[in-house]
């Protein structure tokens, strides 16, 4: 009896280091490839950065160049679409989550989940019709409503899913000490679930910061500097599939280089974020 | 002696499932009140039928007159956060916000505005943890995290939370089910401390808390209230049969 049960224990201890090899096996494939993806940019890409890259705007082939403009109209569009796009994900989430529970947070649940399966591609026509066609033309005010309406839905839902994660428990905490419900979800409920909430946030500011199909429609493309939001505005996607589709072996290298500097951008955000939102209690 | 509160015929469902049935009770004033029972036998729905905690339940349905200083909390138009204000809660399990020790405390004080100015509310604050007997042991780090304390301190920081709004009635769910036998007893010594300003009353599995803290005992079963009498004779010679089978571990 007790060599059978050495014989299972020794049994279990083989199948339980092979399954913890084999699920450490799939973390480094999946922190492999994300690391590849990153070494493989930044090798193609670091030979042809420089200051004046980061400054300059699109020359012909053959005179320099740089993505100075993309840089700046992405950051505008990026900011525009974070200040129309989180306000007002973050209310719907709030909403849903505190108040959300009748048929008409079911409805808002769905449509959201499906606006969020939308092509982005669709979402740049449907801005297309709705703000490029009656302003005569493409502009950095189009480009920014097209991220925002692609952030709202994702902003939504993770702040939602964030504020349901805080316990029961503290809501009646505060209510029984005679809180009103707003100043529950105010000032318990939303600084519980704030570190969750900027990570949605900041998930969704990178996932818009990295869209090329909706600006295509709405933003369009700029060779110049422009701070004009009624005016077309260039960005760092666009530029990069203009410089990349182009076909001299500079402009590869300069599409590389610029997909180097938004990847960067997308990791200093990120960790930007990660830093602001440390747990303090 | 004048009763607090005043329970007729109460009956509570959730959705078509009744949890509690007729029930009448005078809650006296100044006097600790232990709720006994198995468990699911309506003692906590009870207990928060009595600051209207079920609200939060969108099935829950009360039918009923609970009146508070003559008061029905039931009728239309009663203000809710004004009863809650009157009526403290302390939870089975420890519910700090994630604030310091001094802010969960000063919650309370700050949304209903209780304070004068900041030597006010520092001084309301820590009354309420030396009523709650915690102040010595977090006088040096009232700034730093609830979530450092352990179970009993955090229990107890509950309980000063509740206090620094001022209550009336405390209402106690299992309070020192989690903790154990010293934090225990360091709650019962805090609940006989408390009667002489609040009523409490208190919900617990422990037959002799109730007999060490209470005054009055009310035996619950399949949400109907048996037996509803002084402490003592409770624990000596119930009226009831299946009080004393309870008491007893006879069952449950």
């Amino acid at each position: 009896m007790s060599e059978n049960n050495l014989q299972n224990h020794s049994r279990r201890k083989i199948i339980s280091r092979i399954m913890t090899l084999l699920t450490a096996a799939c973390t480094f494939f999946a922190i492999g490839i994300l690391l590849l993806i990153i070494s493989y940019i930044a090798v193609r890409g670091v030979s042809s950065l420089s200051l004046q890259f980061l400054i300059d705007t699109p020359k012909p082939v053959g005179e320099g160049g740089g993505i100075g403009n993309a840089i700046l109209g992405s950051a505008i569009m990026t900011a525009l679409a974070a200040l129309i796009g989180l306000p007002l994900g973050i209310g719907a989430g709030i909403y849903l989550a505190e108040f959300g529970n009748g048929w008409f947070g079911k409805i808002t649940r769905f449509v959201a989940d499906t606006l969020i399966g939308v092509p982005s591609i669709i979402i740049g026509i449907f801005v297309y019709t709705l703000v490029v066609l009656p302003m005569g033309r493409q502009s950095g005010l189009a480009g920014g409503i097209a991220l925002a309406l692609i952030m709202i839905p994702i902003v939504a839902r993770t702040t939602e899913e964030m504020i349901r994660l805080v316990p029961n428990s503290m809501r009646e905490g505060a209510l029984a000490l005679g809180a009103p419900q707003w100043r529950v979800t105010m000032n318990i409920v939303l600084p519980a679930a704030s570190t969750g909430i900027a990570t949605g946030a900041m998930l969704a500011i990178a996932r818009i910061t990295g869209e090329t199909a909706p600006l295509l429609f709405t933003a369009l493309n700029s060779r110049f500097y422009n701070g004009y939001l009624d005016q077309p505005m260039a960005s760092l996607t666009v530029q990069i599939f203009n410089y990349a589709t182009g076909p001299f072996e500079v402009e590869h290298a300069m599409a590389w280089a610029a997909t180097l500097i938004l990847v960067g951008l997308i990791l200093l955000i990120n960790i930007t974020v990660r830093f602001l939102t440390r747990k303090k209690f | 002696m004048q009763s607090k509160i005043s329970i007729s015929n109460l009956d509570f469902y959730y959705g078509k499932t009744q949890a509690l049935f007729d029930i009448s009770m005078e809650i006296p004033e100044r006097q600790v009140v232990a709720f006994i029972g198995p468990s699911g036998c309506g003692k906590s729905t009870f207990l928060r039928t009595l600051n209207r905690m079920n609200d939060t339940i969108p099935i829950a349905r009360a039918e009923g007159v609970v009146k508070i200083d003559g008061e029905n909390i039931y009728a239309p138009g009663t203000d809710v956060v004004a009863l809650r204000r009157k009526v403290g809660m302390v939870f089975q399990k420890s519910n700090p916000f994630p604030k310091s020790i001094f802010e969960n405390v000063a919650y309370g004080i700050r949304i209903n505005g209780l304070h004068k100015n900041k030597a006010d509310l520092q001084e309301r604050v820590e009354k309420a943890l030396r009523d709650a007997a915690l102040l010595n042991e977090v006088k040096d780090r009232l700034n730093s995290s609830a979530f450092g304390l352990s179970g009993g301190q955090q229990q107890r920081l509950c309980i000063a939370r509740a206090l620094a709004v001022q209550p009336e009635v405390i209402l106690m769910d299992e309070p020192a089910s989690a903790l154990d036998p010293i934090a225990t007893q360091k709650i019962e010594e805090l609940v006989v401390e408390l009667k002489k300003q609040y009523s409490i009353v208190i919900v617990t599995h422990n037959m002799q808390q109730a007999s060490r803290v209470s005054d009055k005992t009310a035996f619950f079963m399949l949400g109907k209230l048996i037996e509803f009498n002084p402490t003592q004779k409770m624990f000596t010679n119930p009226d009831e049969r299946l009080t004393e089978d309870y008491i007893t571990g006879r069952f449950g």
